[in-house]
């Protein structure tokens, strides 16, 4: 049981690997951006099918701050690609 | 291999098919907003349904009450940077060719 866990683990890394490609290729930033959200993504995915194989709470909390950070990561991103850094969704005068 | 293993395997089997999914849409898919509608599938039930999953395997009500907010501030965090994300590669599209490439 706790090898199909890491199996799976393994493929979640792969789409890590995958999804480095896109951040090589990505046109624009914005899929840049986007691909490090899906590693952030998998890496909390990762992390819990560890913490589920070991039976470990504590690596949920670990979980939990990357997904944390990953949000912030893109948030960051946004708040600096428009141009007057406010990045709020709602004005349009840009 | 009894039955909370079962639905263990079944989930994260599930789960990992959303991820590899949104993967391949991500590496695919000819435009940026459709990469980007691609991932947030990937992000929002791969993650959803292996923390699901895991909660079989959970020994006390803590831990499945931890997976449920890890996968709560992935959803919510993954909804709101899709918005954020799509409005902010609106009005910078550069003029891409056929292939969505940047010309």
């Amino acid at each position: 049981m706790t090898s199909f866990l890491y199996l799976a683990g393994l493929i979640l890394l792969l789409t890590v690997a995958a999804s480095l490609i896109r951040i090589h290729i990505g046109p624009t930033r914005a899929e840049r951006m986007m691909s490090a959200q899906l590693i952030g993504t998998s890496g909390v995915g990762t992390v819990l099918l560890l913490a589920g194989a070991e039976g470990n709470g504590a690596m949920i909390d670990v979980a939990l701050v990357l997904a944390l950070l990953a949000a912030f990561a893109a948030v960051a991103f946004v708040k600096a690609s428009s141009p007057d850094g406010a990045g709020d969704p709602e004005e349009d005068d840009r | 291999m009894n039955l909370a293993e079962a639905f263990t395997i079944l989930f994260v089997v599930a789960g990992i098919f959303f991820f590899v999914a949104g993967t391949v849409g991500l590496l695919r898919f000819p435009d940026t907003h459709t990469r980007l509608h691609a991932l947030t599938k990937a992000d929002n039930l791969g993650l959803g349904l292996i923390a699901f999953g895991l909660a079989f395997r959970m020994p006390d009500v803590w831990g499945v009450a931890k997976l449920g907010l890890v996968w709560l501030l992935a959803v919510l965090a993954a909804a709101t940077v899709a918005q954020l994300v799509a409005r902010a590669a609106l009005d910078r599209l550069p003029d891409l060719d056929e292939k969505g490439g940047a010309r």
